[in-house]
């Protein structure tokens, strides 16, 4: 059986990867995927600890399906920001997002 | 007795009817609302006085005091609360049938005066409010509703003078109405306040115990209340704003600082005179000096004015001052001994309320027929204006003190109680006797005999007023003539048992003699076209002619000192302090504020990955602090 811990180190590589992706990347699209990155390992950590600890409760399954919710509209939100953005400038590089608050 | 709510009730329904949908309703169906609803208040009013002078005295040979209704209002806890209900005792129920009559005869004689005036529903609903405030002040069960209802007076009042308000002048007289009453009812507030603290309630009957340990604090605080009086009752130095109130239509000079309102101070003083003779008996000589004083001064002035409101709102001022003289010389609860001040106060106020509602009716009536309130436009009228003319006669021969005239019983029993308090007051108060019929006279000379203003006439002849004007005079006149058969003291006085009221033969032929002769004098000075006698007196003492015109210069004196004193030492720095050290506090912080939001304003600079390298490091260090604590 798979030990706890090797949960705990792929959702942290998994987070760790998704906060330097938001950092660097200058894409939006790839900054969003780099937030639902950061958001799945936070689920892992959820479902993993429900697991192993507290076999017998589901409250941490629960909130992994509650966040994966969550993060599915707050995707929609953000895609639909982003084509707006693109609509308007024809690019979606954050760098250009500086122009917004002149127009 | 439990209809006398009614008295509450409908006028206050007529207020609301006429002030919010006056404008909806035709002129004269208002009118007609307004005055039905006085009839039904008048008819409530003589029912009640009716039933409770016909339910008869108690075992004590006393009118009962009842309280049909009596509800808590605001409870302060223990005891002290502020009720609001109706009380009825004698001098409760005599004010309510004075009230009720004025009002009746000013809404009927308004229908003819203020026909056509634009405003004319405003005025009904302001009338109405007026009826219902002041018999609300009549009946309170306690000083705290009287408070209340006599703010509401002083409103309605400053609504009314205040009702031609296109008018400069009129504007000006609401606002000096308001405002020193309202000065003056501030010594009344701090009055009621020390007198709820110490007794426990705000009842007119608190417990003898409380009032006897309270000591000190009883006499100062039935001064207070004092001090409201005589703001309300336009005693001198408070009496500047009566004057210049004439400057409202006036018909409600005469209900409202004629008959009704301006009788409130004596009323209430008339209200607590229990306390007054048992715990405060010291305080009593003074209202008696001061009543004294401001009859002197007022009749004094009446004598040299030429607008005849003016010279009318003088004999008010001076009349009241009777009344209040009348009240400060009883040394006693007993009638026979010492207390009969009591009952001719009440009386005075009553006759008074009559024959002084008759003359300025009467003179709303010489002003509609010549537009003008100055004598020099009159003289001669007697020609064009009977019904009017033989109506003040009688007005201006009742308050003269002429037997057998309502004033003249009045007068007669307070200046016995002057006798009885000291000769000099006797004698004082003998006098301005004698000078009031000499001004009654010589403004009724000048407005119909004199000389006549033929140009005036010639290009409008004054003619006599319609009947809604001259039969409020003539019912007016009638109680005049017979008010003072009533045996007063049978209903009201001190102690609350019988009086029977006898005229003392001395002092009755001394003021009588007196009076004939000032009416004698004016006659000679006033009667005829010419008038060298007044001419050569006004340059002889000219001096004199000039001050008494200009008021003494009482008004010239207030106005230095809230102008000059108050508002340049007090005001002006207190402004100052406000502007500058308040606002510039606050002025300061909203500054540094907008200079901080200045400064970090390139933080917000649309980077979104720089926002994110902020809130990360926030996080660590935030991680950090906690790992180490």
């Amino acid at each position: 059986m798979v030990q706890m811990e090797w949960y705990l180190v792929l959702s942290t590589f998994m987070m760790f990867a998704g906060i330097y992706g938001f950092f660097t990347r200058r894409n939006l699209l790839t900054m969003l995927i780099s937030i639902e990155l950061i958001l799945n390992s936070v689920d892992i950590n959820f479902a993993v600890f429900n697991r192993f600890l507290f076999p017998e409760q589901l409250e941490g399954v629960f909130f992994t399906i509650f966040a994966i919710g969550v993060s599915a509209a707050e995707t929609a939100v953000a895609i639909a920001i982003i084509i707006n953005i693109y609509r308007n400038m024809k690019n979606i590089q954050v760098r250009n997002l500086d122009k917004i608050k002149e127009e | 007795m439990e209809y006398t709510i009614l008295l509450l009730i409908l006028p206050l329904l007529s207020f609301l009817l006429l002030g919010l949908l006056g404008s909806y309703m035709k002129p004269k169906v208002a009118g007609i609302i307004g005055t039905l609803s006085l009839v039904g208040i008048a008819v409530v009013s003589y029912l009640t006085a009716y039933n409770y002078f016909a339910a008869g005295r108690n075992a004590e040979g006393v009118f009962p005091t009842l309280m049909p209704h009596n509800w808590k209002w605001l409870p302060f806890g223990e005891g002290l609360s502020i009720d609001l209900g109706v009380m009825l005792d004698p001098i409760s129920v005599m004010m309510l049938v004075v009230i009720s009559t004025v009002s009746l005869m000013v809404h009927i004689y308004s229908l003819g005066y203020t026909k056509g005036e634009r405003g004319f529903q405003r005025y009904y609903a302001f009338l109405s409010l007026f009826t219902m405030s002041m018999l609300g002040l009549v009946v309170a069960t306690n000083i705290f509703q009287m408070y209340i209802f006599w703010e509401l007076v002083g409103v309605s009042s400053y609504l009314l003078i205040g009702f031609y308000y296109t008018k400069p002048a009129a504007i000006a007289a609401s606002k000096k109405a308001f405002i020193v009453t309202r000065f003056a009812d501030l010594g009344f507030l701090i009055g009621i306040l020390i007198y709820g603290f110490y007794t426990g309630t705000f009842s007119f009957e608190p417990n003898t115990a409380h009032l006897i340990s309270a000591g000190a604090m009883i006499p100062l605080a039935l001064s207070l209340m004092f001090v409201g009086g005589a703001g309300k009752s336009a005693m001198f130095p408070l009496h500047i704003w009566l004057p210049d109130a004439m400057e409202g239509p006036t018909p409600v000079s005469a209900l409202i600082h004629a008959a009704t309102m301006v009788v409130a101070g004596v009323f209430l003083v008339a209200r607590m005179f229990p306390l007054f003779i048992d715990y405060a008996p010291e305080v009593l000589p003074w209202i008696a000096y001061i009543g004294a004083f401001t009859a002197l001064y007022a009749a004094a002035v009446a004598c040299v004015q030429s607008d005849i409101k003016r010279v009318l709102a003088f004999s008010t001022i001076s009349q009241i001052g009777f009344m209040m003289v009348a009240l400060g010389v009883s040394t006693s609860m007993d009638p026979h001994n010492g207390g009969l001040g009591y009952m001719a106060s009440m009386f005075h106020l009553f006759t008074h309320a009559m024959f002084k509602a008759l003359l300025f009716l009467g003179a709303g009536s010489i002003i509609h027929a010549v537009h003008s309130n100055e004598m020099s436009a009159m003289g001669g009228l007697r020609r064009y204006m009977p019904v009017t003319h033989i109506t003040f006669l009688i007005a201006c021969l009742a308050i003269a003190g002429i037997w057998p005239l309502s004033g003249f019983f009045s007068k007669d029993e307070i200046l016995a109680a002057c006798f009885d308090f000291s000769p000099l007051m006797g004698w004082t108060m003998t006098a301005i006797a004698g000078m009031t019929a000499f001004y009654m006279f010589r403004l009724y000379y000048c407005i119909f005999w004199g000389k006549e203003n033929k140009e005036l006439h010639k290009a409008h002849t004054p003619k006599e007023s319609p009947l809604t004007m001259t039969l409020p005079l003539m019912i007016l006149a009638v109680i005049t003539c017979v008010a003072g058969f009533i045996p007063f003291g049978e209903f009201v006085s001190s102690n609350g048992t019988a009086y029977h009221i006898h005229i003392d033969a001395t002092t009755a032929t001394i003021s009588l003699v007196v009076a004939m002769c000032s009416i004698a004098l004016a006659t000679l000075v006033y009667a005829r076209s010419k008038q060298p006698i007044a001419e050569a007196l006004a340059t002889r003492f000219s001096g004199l002619h000039t001050a008494a015109y200009n008021r003494f210069y009482i008004d010239k004196a207030w106005l230095f000192v809230t102008k000059q004193i108050i508002f340049r030492c007090i005001s002006t720095p207190i402004a100052w302090f406000d502007k500058h050290i308040i606002d510039g506090f606050f002025n300061m912080s909203a500054r540094c504020t907008a200079y901080l939001a200045e400064k970090i304003k390139w933080m917000q600079n649309s980077h979104i990955q720089q926002y994110c390298i902020w809130f990360l490091a926030g996080t660590v260090v935030l991680t950090i602090i906690l790992l180490i604590l």
